[in-house]
């Protein structure tokens, strides 16, 4: 038998409180893809942390070739041919790909010739990227070549991706799969994490599932159905969110020609968009994050402002009327960033209950806040989305992302909104907790709200929405109904892989 | 090694403990400044905070604490609330100055008429002109992005050079001999903000900053208002998201800001100073900063903390004429205490570990 590439066995780190992983043993070999599956907190970014230098195990060894390996920083572990592409990019808007690239390496050549490496390197794996673009203009796809090419400038055996394909299109995707396979094949063994499981089912040869930071199993994707998988993740059996909405031909939210500018200079200005939503009805907005989707939020829940006549609420004119007042009319809003924009992050969960429920759950009165009706409503959001946190005198910041999600959008949901926007419901969720949130969302229509996700998430689009757009350059395709759609369809919608060509292997 | 370890969420206890550790810090090393100067940093420290309170002229030192700590914290507490919001008003010398000529220009334009309508009108046209002084910036800011520090700061020299023509010109005492200055409000009863009770120190702007101290605790505890201003501190996108209109509270806080300090200066120049003079302003706008973060921006911690400096002052006095320390070290000790609050706040936020941790 050949020496696998890495081995790990018996890794354990623990940090106070929670053993983040606990004797976590697998291989991976030479050419390999193999996938790392879990839901959140079950212990992969701590793994692949140990891989990259970033964290020291406990306990437990790594081999690497079967030679001892114990990274002491990324830099130890680049050198022995580690290389990892994070989920958020370490880029800087106002500078070339070039320079950024130059940025992280530990002896930069001289501009010219890594300029012409990074061709060299682009067209080899078809990944098309001009050296000399400034990264701002890039899409996210494009950002995310420039930190995959600044790993293959190193030559690695290894690399390491977390969650690749959450901001790409599905055309995009096509692509990044063709340069991993062909990585595969020069011998490059590729640690893949993702939630997507009909991705790794396609991708990868082999998958071992973490839950609680254990190794709870491995699989041969190609031979395992997606909810089998699914079901070792979370170790019990799925419920798959059942809608039961009806549109009821009431149009609640009209928007017509709606153009905007954005607030900040990288970011995308909204042209001419117009759609409706029906009370009842959900109306899936897919697209990949940065082409408008944060000023359509903005614009629908009133931080941004529009021209007379753009949007109606019931036909009412909602321009130069505030958040707070569209909470009053029944027009609510969950934005994506969930610290800083959602809920303030040192406040308690009390307070940012506070925040977005003061006029609809009556918190205050005559400008008097009424704080034990805010707690009670904290309360009631921790109980009805199972909010895991000691109590709501809890800063937001101390909430794991998907507990703290599970808050933000228990909030706007409990407030029995007429229409609710919500960008990235379940963000950096788990496949339980996005579960019940989709449920409580569909619920919600059913009840009569009208109701707009966006999402990155097609998958999740596809699941609850009645009808279907594509936000693409700050640009709405026109909403066509989400039965029939395939994959294809709405790739072509989102504005296909941006001019690029499949690599040729 | 020592590593600072960030805690999950901020320490009620030490947002609590870190003024009175800083106040120890300050003791121990002005102690030791006070000890290298040649003086005995026991008789020192005891000078600056026990003879003030408890010593043998303890009569006449007490009352000088309210009549110092006041106009303390009335403009801190104005500040405070901007400060919580991320609005950095650092003029509140200039609205003060601004405040005591408008007030004292009120009452003077009566004079020599006795009414007890004079006295409240002063108090009113201090207020508005507080608080227009600090809406300049405050407009600046809203319409054309302009930076408030900067803005504010400047027009406290600004209000310097108004004092001093107004010493000089339209308020000089017709019957000064040519001396600059306006006539003595104390000697102007129905324009003399006199004690309420006799040698207590207890004026109308005692009156006023404990009112100012209630009102900010209920507004920012009770009210809508005071949570936008919170929110805003903390997160602003999040404030906004919630509805808080930026414009609006930037107004607001500078406004308010403007009015007490501006009320301080007016109860100032018709009580305890008497006159508009060119040296009226012995820099209570700039020392209420201090205030403001020693009391952690909290009404009541702004109520100790203004005490605090008033009696660092009046101590700091005594110590120069009694043991002979220069003004510099002085103002220095009152630095001290500044710097170990902002350098101990780290705490509130972060812990201490000691010992070779690993990197995690």
């Amino acid at each position: 038998m050949t020496t696998p590439l890495l081995s790990l066995s018996g890794l354990t780190k623990a940090y106070p409180g929670v053993v983040a992983n606990d004797t976590v043993s697998f291989e991976i070999g030479v050419g390999e893809i193999h996938a790392l599956l879990g839901e959140n907190g079950a212990g992969k970014s701590t793994l692949v942390k140990m891989i990259y230098g970033l964290v020291k195990p406990d306990s437990g060894l790594m081999k690497m070739h079967g030679d001892d390996f114990a990274p002491v920083d990324p830099r130890a572990a680049r050198a022995a041919g580690v290389g990892m592409v994070f989920q958020h990019f370490s880029l800087f808007d106002a500078l070339s790909v070039a320079e950024n690239i130059a940025l992280g390496m530990e002896a930069p050549p001289p501009m010219a010739t890594l300029a012409s490496r990074i061709s060299e390197v682009s067209e080899n794996y078809g990944l098309p990227l001009s050296p000399d673009r400034t990264v701002g203009d890039l899409s996210a796809g494009e950002r995310q070549r420039v930190e995959i090419i600044r790993c293959l400038l190193q030559d690695p055996k290894l690399l390491i991706m977390d969650e690749p394909t959450s901001v790409l299109t599905p055309q995009e995707v096509d692509i990044l799969f063709e340069t991993l396979r062909k990585l595969k094949a020069e011998g490059t063994a590729i640690l893949y994490i993702s939630h997507k499981l009909e991705e790794i089912r396609a991708l990868c040869d082999a998958a071992t599932i973490l839950r609680g930071g254990k190794n709870v199993g491995t699989c041969v994707p190609r031979d395992t159905s997606a909810r089998e998988m699914a079901e070792l993740m979370v170790g019990s059996t799925l419920a798959t969110p059942k809608g039961a909405a009806h549109a009821t031909g009431d149009v609640m939210l009209s928007v017509t020609g709606l153009s905007a500018a954005s607030p900040s200079a990288f970011g995308m200005a909204l042209k001419d968009i117009s759609f409706e939503v029906q009370a009842g009805e959900v109306l899936g907005i897919g697209g990949v994050a940065g082409n408008g989707q944060d000023e359509l939020l903005g614009v629908l829940s009133g931080e941004l402002p529009c021209i007379p006549g753009m949007v109606q609420f019931q036909g009412r004119d909602l321009s130069g009327i505030g958040p707070e007042e569209r909470r009053g009319l029944g027009v609510l809003a969950a934005p994506e960033e969930r610290l800083g924009h959602a809920a303030a992050p040192d406040m308690s969960l009390t307070e940012n209950a506070m925040l977005t429920g003061m006029a609809r759950e009556k918190l205050s009165k005559g400008g008097m806040l009424n704080w034990a009706r805010a707690r009670d409503f904290a309360e009631r959001i921790i109980a009805d989305f199972d909010v895991r946190t000691p109590g709501p005198h809890n800063a937001a910041r101390s909430l794991s992302g998907g507990n703290l999600q599970k808050f933000v959008i228990g909030r706007e949901v409990l407030q029995r909104p007429e229409v609710l926007v919500v960008n990235q419901p379940t963000w950096g969720v788990d496949a339980a907790a996005a579960a019940s949130i989709r449920q409580a969302l569909l619920d919600l229509a059913a009840g009569g709200t009208a109701l707009v996700i966006i999402s990155q998430d097609l998958d999740e689009l596809m699941e609850i929405s009645d009808r279907f757009a594509a936000l693409n350059e700050g640009r709405l395709s026109a909403p066509v109904p989400t039965a029939g759609l395939d994959v294809e369809q709405i790739g072509l919608m989102l504005g296909g892989a941006h001019g690029m060509e499949v690599a040729h292997v | 090694m020592i590593r600072l370890e960030k805690r999950p969420q901020p320490s009620a206890t030490m947002s609590w403990a870190t003024p009175l550790l800083a106040v120890v810090a300050t003791m121990i090393f002005g102690g030791a400044l006070f000890a290298a100067l040649g003086k005995d940093p026991i008789e020192a420290i005891l000078t600056i905070f026990w003879e003030p309170l408890f010593g043998e002229f303890s009569f006449f030192y007490r009352p000088q604490l309210l009549i110092k700590g006041a106009p303390l914290v009335l403009i801190a507490i104005g500040l405070a609330l901007g400060f919580k919001a991320g609005i950095w008003n650092i003029g509140a010398e200039g609205q003060y100055i601004v405040g005591a000529i408008c007030g004292a220009g009120a009452g003077l334009a009566f004079y020599p008429t006795e009414s007890i309508f004079i006295f409240p009108l002063m108090i009113l046209a201090g207020a508005l002109g507080g608080c227009l002084w600090a809406l300049i910036p405050g407009f600046l800011k809203v319409r054309f992005g302009t930076n408030e520090i900067l803005v504010s700061l400047m027009l406290v020299y600004v209000a310097e050079q108004l004092l001093a023509s107004m010493s000089l010109g339209l308020l000089k005492n017709p019957e000064g001999f040519g001396f600059p200055g306006s006539r003595n409000l104390q000697q102007y009863p129905s324009a003399h903000n006199a004690e309420i009770i006799t040698n207590t120190g207890m004026h109308w702007g005692v009156v006023a900053a404990l009112i100012a101290v209630i009102f900010s605790y209920v507004l920012l505890t009770r009210h809508r208002l005071g949570f936008a201003i919170r929110v805003t501190g903390e997160a602003p996108r999040a404030a906004k998201f919630g509805g808080v209109n930026p414009a609006r509270l930037i107004l607001f806080c500078l406004g308010m800001s403007g009015l007490l300090a501006g009320l301080a200066g007016m109860f100032e120049v018709a009580g305890p100073s008497g006159q508009i003079s060119i040296d009226f302003n012995v820099g209570y706008g700039f020392t209420a900063i201090i205030v403001a973060f020693l009391g952690r921006l909290n009404p009541l911690g702004i109520v100790a903390a203004g005490l605090l400096m008033a009696l660092t002052y009046i101590g700091g006095d005594i110590a120069q004429s009694q043991l002979g320390l220069p003004a510099a070290a002085i103002q220095v000790f009152q630095g001290m205490l500044l710097f170990f609050l902002l350098a101990l706040d780290v705490l509130t936020n972060y812990r201490v570990r000691f010992g070779t941790g690993e990197v995690a």
